[in-house]
């Protein structure tokens, strides 16, 4: 029970264990025992996945049964679980950052009362709960069990300070617009089951031969429609923002390390499909640079710490789903990696940076942190350093595996790649000089508050900084080491490996020194320039156009949701009493003016009414039925 | 005889209930009846369950050629489990209510339980029909006697649209049995006519119209909203969460095994009306400030996408297996649907039943922050409005997934327009619950809310039932599509149209 594989059944018990204890109980543990819970459950899980981990056969999948789902006829659908390399590393990043989180959670959220902590607690637990089984999933159906799983917890952890009406509108429209992804995903399924009969991932390899081109054209542009809304990407990315409204461990965990590369992982757990569909690849690479980029343009130019982090996210997932749209699944794979470890700890950096500074996020108010919050500045300098994408931190790997990968496909791709990294690298190093450098900018009283968090939250800092440094060594090219590129080698049962770069080493290492130096420029003149804070009130129309998100959400307010409040309005208040009903109220009209006798319904005893004619059709019944025999 | 009883039981413990004047013995014989009812079933379901329990035959009206036949099917096994709770629900839920002459109310209540037993079991047309009525009477009186202010006006819109329907269905009985060699209403004989196609043609709109009223159908709705809003809720409850059924039911038993090309010819026009209807009544709930009617127009758009789902079978197979394993798979999830559905929306009805009593408000405007002041209430709230969404792991979702899946296969040529429509309903279904769980329990409590809401025993009781049943079936759904798995194998080649082509 304890061993390979059947361990793995524990993985999303224990955090499915932590939920129930924690919600059901929240009103009688105490803090300490919920956060010890809440936590633990996690190690576990973690310890868990590792033996998982370790234990894995190379080669095919170990698939685990738990029970039919649905079964009919010949189509059955198991409640399954899939272990294999691709799973098993998410499930190593899940657990762990997870665990970090909750154990940085206990300490940021200590204010709150033993019974919205056991809430909050049992909410994340959920959460991972959810995300357990959507990368465990051994099938489409079990996955998509799970991604609206997460999408409902992002939902309940957005608007977990429910009395604000901003946050719990927040909390509305991530889940709707994540609704939308998730139709195109079942119809996706539909699809599937509709032309090979199974939705198994192990049956994908055989399925291929049974759909026509145009049914993987269509199957695979379905799926990544779904992985849009989830993973924040062009047209559905704008709930991502807006999701800041929840607890900054939750941006962390949530909408940074785990649940926002669930897009990735699920066509990353397609490949084969997407492999197939070349016209889909292209549309894939297009987004995804335009999404890096049009997020990338906006984060230039925001003040909130976290809604900076929450474009740079929206960017950096651009990024992979480039390297997805240029076939290099296994860079995107790495990305969403060495992304978790960076990007959780920003994220997490700043939850200090708002904890020390009394709630407030606007950098503008913020500066000269560093003396006070040491711990939280070296790390999040290592953040900053690791995805702007420096060598030899984590970042600098898998943002040049992109880089490369986007290279191959076509230069132009790698030319607006790299302008968006450039873009990634300012705006990250104008945040880390306008919240750490220069003169503190907020009132006296933040200044007498200001102090470094407890332990419980600079150990998740200081792992995930050792993490952002190394973490990208499994995967340090062939070019410099020999035995390099052990984490593609290590994913290939799941992602074969397309042999032979059509590349020069002499041009690997001009496109690497390229980035490299135009990197350390761009710090160098976000420097210069925001070294000491200076006001950045500024008219020109390109500013304003990126200061409000390029106005993005006004058009979709204007374009579908404000036409479609006003349609539903004027089907209710007009078609409906009017047309519809109307026309029936006149037939309704004239039958009762005939009919005088129904009119007898209107007056007088009436329950004796009902009483009189029911026993006199029973009568008549049973007359008919005893006599007659 | 587990299906007599399931008529007997109900019959006459509503005459009992009528006999005491003190409200709290009637309320308890009801409770004792609703009760006996569920025990019948569960028995039947599993010490009882060979067809020999399920079948009863009498002579009954013999001149007219219709016997006193029940036979419960699969399905009309489910519903009458269905049925059942929904009665046990709607007297927990009313425990603590004061309303005038008990009695009275709760004998008919369990009249009304006892048509719908009739109507599912029934394997006579004109015993089927008599159920009908003796479903529907009932509830006219129990709307128009304890009903809201309106409840005169909108009574009778209620019984005109039902009655109209009624009479065409009766109609088109008679002229059935006419048909038949020995002038029989029993239904085997109805489904060994061969009703030339030119017949059907009409044939179809008699029943298609009675049936399409009660599920309803866009755009023969209107009645609903109203009724559900005027009803007190108890019986709203039965209304929408049982007696809704009777149309679908109806439409599977009694139209598409008889009428299967007039089905086929109107197919595109029925799946175009339902999807019509998913699309309009969600706008409209959109904008709904009435919870009441919220739920009712919510109600609307669930049942259009099953109609949608069951017109979706219709069509022939050529005897191929594979057309056949997917029209099971896709009534597999209708049959699952019809229960789900009715557990659900009974659950919708008790929440907005305490609202309304607690607040003496059924507006969304006039709500809010209860998540702080009823926080438990707020638990079981989410989680039937997130059963209402059919989100994964509660038992609406693998209804919908089968039933759009059947639609993805129907044999029309906008199939695929169809199912991109429907599924917009999925978006929308999200944008009003969600909108209607934020105004009701998000944001600062008011002068109404802050003293919040605590549940009877009674009630929690209710609650915790809706949702454990939404939870097993929700993460185990082949428990009920391995008990309808038989019968729906079989219907599916019943209602297979192959063999009138071939001739």
């Amino acid at each position: 029970m304890f061993s390979f594989p059947n361990i793995a059944y524990f993985i999303p018990l224990l955090p499915l264990l932590g939920f129930l204890v924690n919600g059901l109980g929240r009103k009688h543990l105490s803090k300490g025992a919920i956060a010890w819970i809440g936590s633990g459950v996690l190690a576990l899980a973690f310890a868990a996945s590792l033996v998982v981990f370790l234990n894995l056969p190379s080669g095919g999948p170990t698939l685990l049964n738990a029970f039919d789902f649905i079964r009919i006829g010949e189509l059955r659908i198991p409640f399954a679980f899939q272990l294999d390399a691709l799973s098993s590393l998410f499930l190593l990043i899940i657990t762990g950052i997870g665990f970090l989180i909750h154990v940085y959670s206990s300490a940021y959220m200590h204010e709150e009362s033993a019974e919205h902590y056991g809430r909050y607690f049992a909410y994340l637990n959920l959460f991972v709960f959810s995300m357990l089984l959507l990368v465990m999933g051994a099938n489409y159906v079990i996955m998509f069990i799970g991604w609206e799983g997460v999408g409902l917890c992002s939902y309940l952890l957005i608007g977990y300070w429910f009395r604000k009406p901003a946050y719990t509108q927040a909390a509305n429209k991530a889940f709707v617009m994540n609704r939308v992804g998730d139709l195109a995903f079942l119809i996706a399924i539909f699809w599937l089951i509709a032309r090979t009969g199974s939705v198994n991932f192990v049956d994908l390899p055989a399925a291929l031969s049974s759909l026509s081109s145009s049914d993987i054209t269509w199957i695979t542009m379905l799926l990544f429609v779904g992985a849009t809304g989830k993973s924040a990407q062009i047209p559905l990315y704008t709930w991502l923002p807006d999701a800041m409204a929840g607890p900054t461990p939750v941006s962390a965990l949530i909408h940074a390390a785990t649940m926002v590369t669930a897009g990735i992982y699920m066509i990353a757990r397609s490949n084969l499909l997407y492999t197939a569909a070349p016209l889909t690849l292209n549309v894939i690479a297009v987004i995804g640079i335009a999404t890096a980029l049009l997020a990338a343009s906006i984060a230039i130019r925001q003040n909130d710490i976290k809604k900076v982090l929450a474009y740079s996210t929206v960017s950096q997932l651009g990024m992979m789903f480039l390297a997805i749209g240029a076939g290099a699944y296994g860079a995107a794979v790495f990305h969403v990696m060495t992304h978790a470890f960076f990007k959780a700890l920003l994220f997490l950096g700043s939850g200090s940076v708002i904890h020390a500074m009394s709630g407030e996020q606007d950098i503008r108010r913020m500066g000269g942190l560093k003396k006070a919050l040491p711990i939280t500045y070296f790390t999040f300098l290592i953040g900053c350093i690791a995805i702007a994408g420096i060598p030899p931190f984590s970042g600098f790997f898998s943002k040049d595996a992109i880089l490369l990968s986007a290279f191959l496909k076509s230069p132009i791709l790698f030319g607006i790649a790299l302008f968006s990294a450039l873009l990634t690298a300012f705006y990250m190093f104008r945040l880390l000089f306008l919240t750490f450098g220069g003169s503190f900018r907020g009132t006296e009283e933040q200044k007498h508050h200001l102090h470094e968090s407890p332990l419980a939250m600079t150990l998740p800092l200081m792992v995930l900084a050792v993490l952002s440094v190394i973490g990208g060594w499994v995967g340090i090219p062939k070019l410099f080491l020999h035995d390099g590129e052990r984490l593609i080698e290590f994913l290939s049962p799941v992602i074969p490996v397309v042999e032979g770069h059509a590349i020069s080493h002499s041009t690997e290492y001009l496109l690497m020194g390229l980035s490299t130096a135009l990197v350390l420029s761009v710090i160098f003149f976000a420097w210069t320039r925001y070294r000491q804070y200076r006001s950045e009130e500024s008219s020109a129309p390109f500013a304003r156009l990126l200061e409000n998100k390029w106005y993005v959400d006004e058009l979709y307010q204007t374009a579908i949701v404000q036409p479609l409040h006003r349609f539903g309005g004027w089907l209710r208040s007009f078609f409906e009493p009017k047309v519809v009903d109307g026309l029936i109220q006149g037939v309704g009209r004239s039958i009762r003016y005939i009919s005088q006798q129904i009119r007898l319904l209107q007056s007088g005893q009436t329950g004796n009414y009902a009483l009189w004619m029911v026993i006199s059709i029973v009568v008549i019944l049973s007359i008919q039925f005893f006599v007659r025999k | 005889m587990i299906a007599l009883l399931l008529f007997l039981v109900p019959l006459i413990g509503g005459l009992l209930t009528f006999l005491p004047n003190k409200s709290g013995m009637a309320r308890s014989l009801a409770l004792g009846s609703a009760l006996l009812s569920l025990a019948g079933v569960i028995a039947g379901l599993t010490l009882f369950k060979q067809p020999l329990y399920w079948e009863f035959d009498a002579e009954w009206l013999q001149t007219l050629g219709s016997r006193f036949s029940l036979k419960g099917d699969a399905m009309g096994m489910l519903m009458s489990l269905l049925t059942s709770i929904g009665v046990l629900l709607a007297v927990l839920g009313s425990w603590n209510n004061d309303v005038q002459g008990t009695n009275r109310f709760y004998g008919l209540l369990l009249w009304m339980q006892a048509g719908m037993m009739v109507v599912f079991l029934a394997s006579d047309a004109l015993l089927f029909y008599f159920g009908w009525e003796l479903a529907l009477i009932p509830a006219y009186f129990l709307c128009s006697i304890w009903g809201g202010e309106k409840r005169i006006a909108v009574t009778f819109k209620f019984f005109i649209y039902t009655f109209v329907g009624s009479v065409l269905m009766l109609i088109g009985l008679i002229y059935l049995q006419s048909l038949t060699p020995n002038h029989s209403f029993q239904m085997q004989a109805f489904r060994n006519l061969e009703i030339p196609e030119s017949k059907q043609v009409w044939l179809f709109w008699l029943f298609f119209l009675a049936f399409a009223i009660k599920v309803p159908v866009f755009p023969f709705h209107t009645w609903q909203p109203d009724t559900y809003e005027q009803s007190p809720t108890t019986v709203t409850m039965l209304l929408s969460g049982v007696m809704v059924k009777m149309g679908l039911v109806a439409m599977i038993r009694w139209m598409l095994p008889i009428l299967g090309i007039g089905v086929f010819i109107w197919s595109d026009v029925v799946i175009c009306l339902s999807v019509i209807g998913i699309l309009y009544a969600s706008l409209i709930a959109i904008r709904q400030d009435d919870l009441k009617r919220l739920i009712a127009y919510s109600s609307i758009a669930h049942m259009g996408l099953t109609v949608a789902a069951l017109f979706s079978l219709s069509g022939f197979s050529n005897n191929s297996n594979v057309v056949l394993q997917y029209h099971q798979v896709g009534f597999q999830g209708i049959l699952l649907q019809l229960f789900s559905h009715g557990i659900n929306i009974l659950g919708m009805w008790l929440l907005a039943d305490r609202i309304e009593r607690r607040f003496g408000t059924r507006k969304l405007s006039e709500l809010g922050g209860l998540a702080r002041t009823a926080p438990t209430f707020t638990i079981f709230f989410l989680l039937i409005a997130f059963a209402n969404i059919a989100l994964p792991l509660t038992n609406a979702f693998p209804g919908e997934f089968l039933q759009f899946n059947a639609l993805f296969h129907a044999q029309s040529p906008y199939r695929f327009v169809f199912l991109v429509l429907a599924g917009l309903g999925v978006i929308l279904s999200a944008i009003y619950t969600l909108n209607m769980v934020r105004r009701i329990f998000f944001g600062e409590t008011n002068q109404a809310t802050e003293n919040g809401l605590r549940l009877s025993t009674a009630e929690s009781l209710a609650l915790s039932l809706v949702v454990g049943l939404i939870l097993v079936f929700g993460v185990y759904p082949q428990a009920v599509l391995d008990f309808t798995n038989d019968f729906s194998r079989e219907y599916v080649k019943a209602i297979d149209i192959t063999r009138f082509l071939a001739k």
